[in-house]
């Protein structure tokens, strides 16, 4: 009888867990249908596989061209906030001062402004500054990559800060009277140790920076510049009809994040929990 | 070491992180309360019409903003209540000694990964095409139709859609909750004779204080900010039923090129955002136990 209920138990919870991702199955067997047969019932697994429709997304949304935007865009702006929040939590965290008191609740407090706040001075600042400058903030993928790190360095050296309060001061102290600059210290000693922390803001700012869209949508008007979920938002636009296409273009969006997920599970997870539980 | 340097090194480390965080941050947030005080079309060349208060005493007027409050306020709720009752369910169940679930566990994090936009675009399509078929073959027409087009529905395919990329994240966090605490207060509550909904009531739900007041945070500010889901789902339709906050003053700023007015609401919405998350995390943080 126990072993009944176990088991009923065990299938219960797939059958839950997979019904949950049903969403994915039927984008997954309608993009190999045409539009008559995927009419015809939704449900229903394909006649033949043929990756005709997978082309023809991949042509339209600029796929490969996307892809790489976001990759460049989202892997330069990662590395760029874990250098230089784990250096400025690390200050913060180890110069008992007043500054360093304002400068970190100040960073937390900003953590409450919605981007919706911000966008449209944002946009104003950044035009002051490509017209007086010269420095173009609109229409390159640089400029996004500076605005992405101004908006993850809160979290991020807010993650930084709680995990270095928890490292032991001694070994610092060791490695400068052995002679070791402040720099040395950092990156010799310090940093390798916030290896956990460092995967989990690296995880956290690559799901946000992937996915977003608001940001640049505002920043990105050139066509070869589209990020995959603008280059979505684009070609939703001109083809909601034809769900078939749809669905392979969603398709294509989603294949990069199985491969991460699929690559990066347990740190996934492990990141998110410690990530949020900090 | 002396002092100097230390100073020296203390700049050197925090001045470009903090440089790009103010260009960033906080001089658009100080620029944008100071265009709330402004009649403007955003057009550079035209004038910056000084109004005052004019721009907030204007917002109690405008009867598409307040409608969006309160389908924010109402989205707010339910999506909170279904996320959390989602993700803790969830909890519970991947913590049981079940050898199904870890495979669970991951798949029900997944849609989190994906991202509001194709997560709404998804949907879109379930609702208009599977829903639609599903209603016809089992009868039940009157609960599963296009849910998009009905302007009461809308809001409920919004909550359903956010709770399904929601809860897998905020169950992550239960899960971290309920691992947490100690197993040897659950071995002797069921020496005491506890049964499970005991042992659930007094025992679990008092020690996942600080994981419920982490999971309400973070599931009221991102309801309250939802945008792009907003999107890809409804684009606030039908008849505007589902235009929430965010995409109201979107809209209203580059829309409408409402520039002033548009930011008096975006300096309005950091408020609530604000007030109402301190005011849950002080409440909850209050109720959290000592172990």
């Amino acid at each position: 009888m126990r072993k009944i209920r176990k088991i009923t138990k065990e299938l219960l919870l797939l059958v839950v867990a997979l019904f949950f991702l049903s969403p994915i199955y039927i984008i997954i067997v309608n993009s190999f249908k045409d539009r008559q047969e995927l009419y015809e019932n939704a449900l229903a697994l394909p006649k033949s596989f043929s990756f005709q429709y997978y082309l023809e997304a991949m042509e339209k949304m600029n796929f490969l061209h996307a892809l790489g935007n976001s990759l460049y865009i989202t892997i330069l702006s990662v590395l760029i906030i874990v250098v230089l929040s784990s250096m400025t939590a690390w200050m913060l965290a180890r110069t008992d001062n007043k500054l360093s008191k304002i400068i970190f609740m100040t960073l937390i407090a900003t953590m409450l402004i919605p981007f919706q706040t911000l966008m449209m001075p944002l946009m104003q600042f950044m035009s002051t500054i490509t017209n007086t400058l010269h420095i173009p903030m609109f229409n390159t993928r640089e400029g996004l990559i500076f605005m992405h790190i101004g908006f993850s360095s809160s979290i991020s050296v807010f993650l930084y800060h709680g995990f270095v309060k928890s490292i032991p001061i001694t070994l610092e102290e060791a490695a400068t009277i052995d002679g070791a600059s402040k720099f040395g210290v950092f990156w010799r000693v310090i940093f390798p140790m916030l290896k956990p922390i460092t995967v989990t803001v690296m995880i956290l700012n690559v799901i946000n920076i992937w996915n977003d869209y608001l940001l640049p949508s505002l920043t990105l008007t050139d066509k070869g510049l589209r990020t995959i979920p603008l280059s979505t938002f684009y070609f939703f636009g001109e083809f909601t009809i034809k769900w078939n296409l749809a669905m392979a273009g969603l398709m294509l969006t989603i294949i990069p994040v199985v491969i991460f997920y699929v690559l990066a599970q347990k740190h996934i997870i492990k990141g998110i929990g410690e990530g949020a539980v900090k | 070491m002396s002092n100097k340097s230390n100073k020296w090194w203390y700049l050197l480390f925090t001045t470009p992180l903090l440089l790009i965080f103010i260009t960033v941050v906080i001089i658009p947030f100080l620029i944008g309360i100071y265009y709330a005080f402004f009649e403007w079309d955003g057009i550079a060349a035209n004038p910056k019409v000084f109004v005052g208060f004019e721009n907030f005493v204007q917002l109690f007027g405008d009867t598409r903003f307040l409608a969006s409050t309160w389908k924010t306020i109402l989205f707010t709720l339910l999506a909170v209540i279904s996320v959390n009752v989602v993700g803790l369910v969830f909890a519970l169940l991947v913590t049981s000694k079940l050898r199904t679930a870890n495979a669970a566990r991951t798949m029900i994090f997944m849609p989190y990964l994906i991202g509001g936009l194709i997560l709404g675009y998804i949907w879109q399509f379930i609702f208009l095409d599977v829903f639609t078929l599903f209603g016809k073959v089992t009868g039940f027409d009157n609960v599963f139709f296009n849910w998009l087009i009905d302007i009461d529905y809308a809001l409920y395919a919004l909550v359903f859609v956010f709770t399904w990329q929601m809860a897998g994240y905020i169950m992550i966090i239960y899960i971290a909750g309920i691992q947490g605490i100690p197993n040897d207060v659950i071995e002797a509550s069921k020496i005491d004779g506890a049964n499970g909904w005991q042992r659930l009531r007094k025992i679990t739900f008092p020690l996942l204080m600080p994981a419920f007041t982490i999971s309400l945070f973070l599931t009221l500010s991102s309801a309250f900010k939802i945008y792009d889901v907003n999107l890809s789902l409804t684009n606030g339709g039908p008849a505007n039923s589902t235009e929430m906050f965010a995409m109201n003053i979107y809209n209203e700023i580059f829309g409408y090129s409402n520039y002033g007015f548009g930011q008096a609401k975006a300096i309005v919405f950091f408020f609530i955002v604000a007030a109402i998350t301190l005011t849950q995390v002080y409440i909850t943080k209050k109720r959290e136990v000592e172990m």
